[in-house]
């Protein structure tokens, strides 16, 4: 592990003024925040991630749950994500939250990582991972190895021909299908950002994986108010039965009246460079019967425009699986 | 304690005023020297571990595995993967189950922290250190001290009744040695007794 200055600014205010001063908030960055420190101190000890400089936000106030006033939540951005998972309002009000966040990960881990961390967490990729390798994501312009390599558990959704990493967070997913918003605090002032356009696709720029610049910090997280009479699931497919990075998961949260669907919000886990938002399967399904046929054929939507790797096209069939039988369980 | 003659270093186990082979080992690595002239920066801690208040020092990279197991020499706590991957390292912060590996020791500073060596002592064991012996839950013993710790924080934590309700909240342990059914007997034992 790279040496680094360790400091604790009192308030949002003096994090922020410290973090605008590091080059980039995207791989590479020289000053980072650290909360739970369960991706950044991984990566550090890989020495993937380098930083001179880190900025401890664990004792700033941005650890409650909180109603909003239209009805719906705010989820402060170092709440960890066990208590997250537990929170009586999310159970009842965003079940697929809750369910997503307890797939992941261990105990120990969901007891240390925080909301802001976990939008930021950072691909498993055997090649990203170790520094002996070649990676556009860690070092732009060495080539993929991943593409002609090992590549089992890439993504087949929103690759490029510089990048296949699949973003492996659970609650990101299920964060996508409630349309959460993120909200920022920069050295320009605040901003508030829709789930979707959060994180960036690889394109040519791999390195850079969401649209956060220098002196961001994420203060907390807006989840919209809860859709009366939703059914919600999040089902995750893996190799081993915990504790395990999904192959492919499928966050639901779906409304349906008089035996049709009226309102789907779908997002794809394991298959993605990011957390996929699939609008291609909620297209295939508001209006139809809520029954097998459809959602067979909502996951053909959804996966119409895979692209799988060398080593994973099962992935294929097993995301539309994944899909197609969340959606049977959230009619149950 | 012994003396690896062929590189002329000593072997020590660390002790304050010694220079172990490993602080050398770390003292000629290269470090980054970057605004400030301190190539190590040293940091001061305060911990409250198993009851007592213990200041130390040490490099702002060390985790609280690093400073419970060289700074404080209570090697109850286990390095196994160094990555949050087995649990090995599982100790209680503010009362809840962390892998101590992957969190920093400067940033809990005033924390309480609890170790192994804090549950129980050989003449007075935690009920799950006896449940844990009686049900010959492990065999190398080198996850059992997480797995305790880690079984320990879990009876305070929402869990169904079911052994697969066990299984999955222990699943951040790991056990070479596949003492699986025994630890989650001894759990299970401890649950139903409270």
């Amino acid at each position: 592990m790279h040496t680094f200055e360790f400091t604790r600014p009192k308030d949002p205010v003096a994090a922020v003024a410290v973090a605008a001063k590091s080059k980039t908030a995207q791989q590479g960055a020289d000053i980072r925040f650290i909360a739970g420190g369960t991706t950044l101190l991984d990566l550090m000890k890989l020495n993937v991630e380098t930083p001179d400089r880190l900025v401890d936000i664990n004792r700033l106030p941005l650890d409650k749950i909180e109603s909003t006033r239209d009805g719906g939540l705010s989820i402060g951005a170092t709440v960890r994500n066990s208590d997250l998972a537990q929170h009586a309002r999310v159970q009842k009000d965003y079940p697929v939250l809750s369910q997503a966040i307890l797939v992941g990960a261990s105990a120990q881990l969901r007891n240390m990582a925080t909301t802001a961390g976990n939008l930021l967490q950072r691909t498993r990729c055997m090649y990203f991972r170790d520094t002996a390798m070649a990676c556009n994501k860690r070092e732009p312009g060495t080539g993929c190895p991943a593409i002609t390599g090992s590549n089992r558990g890439l993504a087949i959704l929103g690759t490029s021909e510089h990048c296949i990493a699949t973003n492996p967070s659970d609650m990101c997913v299920a964060m996508a299908a409630l349309e959460a918003t993120i909200h920022v605090q920069g050295p320009k002032g605040s901003r508030a950002i829709p789930f979707g356009e959060f994180h960036l696709l690889p394109g040519n720029t791999p390195q850079r994986e969401t649209v956060l610049e220098p002196g961001d910090l994420i203060t907390h997280v807006t989840l919209p108010p809860p859709i009366t009479g939703s059914k919600q699931v999040y089902l995750k497919l893996r190799d081993r039965a915990s504790y395990e990075f999904a192959l492919a998961s499928a966050a639901v949260v779906m409304t349906i009246a008089g035996g049709n669907v009226t309102r789907a919000r779908i997002a794809l886990g394991g298959v993605g460079t990011k957390p996929w938002r699939s609008s291609e399967a909620e297209a295939a399904l508001v209006g139809q019967p809520a029954n097998q046929a459809t959602f067979r054929k909502t996951a053909e939507a959804a996966l119409r425009d895979a692209r799988p790797q060398s080593e994973n096209k099962f992935k294929v069939e097993l995301a539309k699986r994944c899909l197609a039988h969340a959606l049977q369980m959230a009619t149950a | 304690m012994s003396n690896n003659e062929g590189s002329g270093l000593s072997v020590d186990a660390s002790r304050d005023g010694q220079t172990s082979r490993r602080e050398v080992v770390i003292a000629s690595a290269p470090a980054r020297i970057a605004t400030s002239a301190t190539a190590r920066p040293i940091s001061r801690v305060s911990l409250n571990v198993n009851g007592a208040v213990r200041e130390i020092e040490l490099d702002a990279r060390a985790t609280l595995l690093d400073a419970l197991r060289e700074h404080l020499h209570l090697t109850g706590t286990k390095k196994g993967c160094d990555h949050g991957q087995c649990g090995a390292c599982t100790v209680h912060i503010n009362g809840r189950r962390v892998n101590s590996c992957l969190t920093l020791a400067v940033m809990h500073d005033g924390d309480t922290i609890t170790t192994i060596e804090g549950l129980g002592t050989p003449d007075a064991l935690h009920p799950m250190q006896a449940a844990f012996v009686e049900h010959d839950g492990y065999q190398c013993g080198y996850c059992t001290s997480g797995q305790i710790m880690s079984a320990v924080a879990l009876l305070k934590e929402p869990c169904g009744p079911s052994d697969a309700d066990v299984k999955e909240l222990m699943s951040g342990n790991i056990c070479r040695c596949g003492a699986y059914p025994n630890i989650v007997a001894a759990i299970q034992q401890v649950r139903k007794s409270d």
